[in-house]
């Protein structure tokens, strides 16, 4: 048993947080949400020359880590800096499916991303699938060595600065079934596919995307035919492992920025800190901070471990996750007062990092049905 | 990051699992399962058998006979015994005072009480909280006043925990009135036959006789019986609670509490169906098992600081907290499983050997009850929160 970082981590560790702390001030994020395309491309290729996106990916694929530790690491700093650039959307889940599931060709694709040159975004939520990870009701219709692909696809994260679309579509089946469903990777400039951009609450632009009749050729299917849930049920997988430790990294902020202000801050002649109605909720938060740390390295030490064990880990963890952060986001701010109800203050964006990350992927109450489910399984 | 046992960690785990399997007596563990009540010659089989094996001094140097375990080793230990539902070490001997004797007492007073707390000989029991002084300890009023060879002690102390059983109390006594609180206690130990000593029981709200007060008129101790230096008692106390804390989580209580609240909810049945199929059963069922993951891996991780020498400091409060949050939890839900059958008070009513309801719905409610004290002693919880917030806020 060892709860030791690897030199190699703890160098990258290092090294991320102190080009956030240089790099990604609060008045530097601030202007990047305010921005066009709702990320900085100079931090873009900044983050890619640190490394950081080649630590997510595993030496096979040209990267130098990929295992869940090495997520956590690169995603609690990110979240630590409150980080806007859509690393989740464009390396995890898009580089990796590439990686799980691309052939020669495609796979020469994850060396631009590591170097920065690519943009890639995963087009499979809709509208009316919420959270169920295997509802695609889009179609894929196979017409000789053409593949025709009708459908709408909800909250596309990163799809208008994406190169290209990772769009999930059903050949087969009914429309929950694990079974049946295609990812196909297909650039965005493709007649027959259209998106309406929006910005988030919490940074970062998505899309509604209509497919009429996108027609592509065969070879843009990645992987084999209906076959790709389980590479995109271990690449969601691997993403909330980087959200659980983004949302953690978040609440070492909140919680830092919290214990500052009480112990400055003074109303009735004393710092507010010393009163011990507050006193004894940062005590909480603190001690919830460390079973969110623990939950994270519960999920991350179990991310190759078998479905069951993984999803079991992945789904506790990120209800504990969820709960506690709600807690420390709502009691920063409460403690705070009224400052943290500004825009400018850092803890604003952070607090909405929080908040936003439990929409991804399946909230609070939907990890619990889970593990619910698989530990009746 | 490595989240599983060593290879020689395993083989410690299977070594303690095989010595469970053979000298663990089915008569204690089915006691312990049951919560019936034990007595004194229960706890004495035990403590003989671990004695036999070498095993029931682990936090003990070896000089003294005990096991030098490190925390791991430590931990495998107490998780095992949890799930084999062995008897819980009384822990005022080994564990509280063990320590403080070979850390500050005399040459002749280690080799005088050490070895007849492993033999049994000896049951200690503990003398610190007063009726005036719970969560502010050293605000203790029972004092020793010297005369001659001896000390004079006059006072009260109470919520002594098994003391109708023991032989032997070390107290915390005032000996100096006049200077500040922690200044003035010393660290005495006590023959419980001496004159002028009265035990008397306290019956908790769950029927059970586990804790008493313990009354001084004039009771003499040779000054011999004085550890360490004469007002420094506060240190040694001090000393001593941070062995106190070893298992403040309880992970192992935990994860059996756990496994018998699911064999409960299986076996009930809801509208027809399993409880364990109810989903508000199921989701609060659920939602303590995802935080008692988080917290073993929370006491892991100190606990292998701990095996490296870093002594766990806030740490500690924080796993008294949460371990004893989860735990009442678990016992809430028991309590809520066994249903109408957690109200019978099943050993007046229908004794243990006809149980009324699921099995474990007897005891639910008495447990619930008797482990609403988790969160108040060892220092309360709130003593904790405030220990937390003061030393993490200046950092």
């Amino acid at each position: 048993m060892n709860f030791d970082l690897t030199e190699e981590r703890q160098m990258l560790q290092d090294s991320l947080r102190r080009f956030l702390r240089d790099k990604y001030d609060t008045a530097t994020r601030n202007a990047i949400l305010d921005s066009d395309t709702g990320f900085s491309a100079e931090i873009w290729a900044e983050l890619a020359e640190l490394g950081v996106i080649g630590a997510l990916f595993s030496e096979e694929d040209g990267g130098f880590g990929g295992a869940g530790f090495d997520l956590a690491v690169v995603f609690e700093e990110l979240g630590r800096a409150g980080v806007v650039e859509p690393m989740l959307d464009s390396a995890v889940l898009g580089g990796g499916l590439i990686a799980a599931l691309g052939d020669d060709t495609q796979r020469g694709l994850i060396d631009e991303m590591i170097a920065g040159s690519l943009h890639l975004a995963l087009a499979h939520g809709e509208p009316s699938s919420r959270y169920d990870l295997s509802r695609v009701a889009t179609t894929a219709t196979e017409n000789g060595d053409t593949i025709t692909l009708s459908g709408r696809k909800a909250v596309v994260v990163n799809a208008e600065a994406a190169d290209m679309l990772i769009i999930s579509a059903r050949e087969s089946g009914d429309v929950a079934d694990e079974d049946g469903i295609s990812l196909f990777l297909v650039p965005t400039d493709f007649a027959g596919l259209s998106m309406r951009g929006y910005p988030m609450i919490a940074g970062g632009r998505a899309a509604e995307i209509v497919l009429d009749d996108l027609t592509i050729p065969a070879s843009f299917r990645l992987g084999p035919a209906g076959q790709a849930w389980s590479a995109l049920a271990a690449r969601v997988a691997a993403a909330e492992v980087a959200i659980a430790a983004e949302t953690l990294g978040a609440m070492e902020t909140a919680t830092e920025l919290t214990r500052g202000y009480l112990m400055t801050r003074k109303q009735f002649g004393r710092p507010i800190g010393t009163f011990q109605a507050l006193a004894f909720r940062f005590a909480d938060m603190l001690t919830e901070l460390e079973q969110a740390r623990s939950a994270v390295i519960n999920a991350a030490g179990h991310l190759q471990a078998d479905a069951r064990i993984r999803d079991m880990q992945i789904a506790a963890a990120r209800n504990l996750l969820g709960r506690v952060a709600r807690q420390i986001s709502e009691e920063s701010i409460q403690m705070h007062g009224g400052i943290a109800m500004t825009q400018e203050y850092e803890l604003a964006h952070i607090a909405k990092r929080i908040t936003m990350a439990d929409h991804r992927f399946g909230d609070t109450d939907t990890q619990l049905e889970r593990f619910i489910a698989l530990s009746a399984a | 990051m490595d989240l599983s046992y060593s290879a020689e960690e395993q083989a410690f785990r299977e070594e303690v699992r095989e010595f469970l399997a053979k000298d663990l007596p089915k008569e204690l563990s089915d006691k312990v399962k049951n919560r019936s009540d034990m007595g004194k010659e229960d706890f004495d089989r035990w403590h003989a058998i671990l004695n036999a094996r070498g095993w029931l001094a682990p936090n003990w140097p070896r000089e003294f006979g005990g096991c030098e375990w490190n925390a791991v080793q430590r931990h495998i230990f107490e998780e095992e015994c949890a799930y084999a539902n062995a008897p819980r070490v009384v822990p005022f001997g080994l564990t509280m005072l063990g320590p403080v004797l070979q850390k500050f007492g005399s040459k002749e007073q280690q080799e005088r009480f050490l070895p007849r707390i492993l033999s049994g000989e000896d049951w200690w029991c503990q003398g610190y909280s007063e009726p005036g002084a719970g969560s502010d300890l050293a605000s203790l009023k029972t004092k020793a006043e010297r005369d001659g060879d001896h000390y004079i002690v006059n006072g009260q102390k109470t919520w002594t925990t098994l003391g109708q059983f023991a032989n032997w109390i070390f107290c915390l006594v005032r000996t100096d009135p006049n200077v500040k609180q922690q200044e003035g206690i010393s660290f005495l130990l006590i023959d419980m036959n001496t004159p002028g000593i009265e035990v008397r029981p306290i019956i908790l709200l769950d029927g059970t006789h586990e804790v008493n007060e313990v009354w001084f008129t004039d009771v003499r101790v040779p000054v011999e019986n004085l550890v360490g230096e004469e007002n420094k008692g506060w240190t040694y106390a001090k000393y001593l609670l941070t062995h106190e804390r070893t298992n403040i989580a309880g992970v192992g209580f935990s994860l059996a509490g756990l496994d018998a609240v699911k064999r409960m909810a299986r076996s009930e049945m809801a509208g027809g169906r399993p409880l364990i199929e109810n989903p508000q059963f199921a989701a609060r069922l659920a939602q303590v098992e995802c935080d008692l993951m988080a917290m073993a891996t929370t006491n892991l991780r100190i606990i292998s600081k701990a095996a490296v020498g870093q002594a766990p400091g806030v740490e500690a409060s924080m796993l008294k907290i949460k371990g004893t949050d989860i735990r009442q939890e678990i016992n809430d839900l028991a309590r809520r499983a066994a249903g109408p059958y957690a109200m019978p008070f099943a050993s007046e009513a229908v004794g243990d050997n006809d149980p009324l309801g699921v099995e474990g719905a007897a005891k639910s409610a008495p447990a619930y009850f008797n482990n609403r004290k988790l969160s108040i002693f060892g220092g309360s919880n709130e003593v904790q929160r405030g220990i937390i917030a003061k030393v993490k806020m200046q950092g």
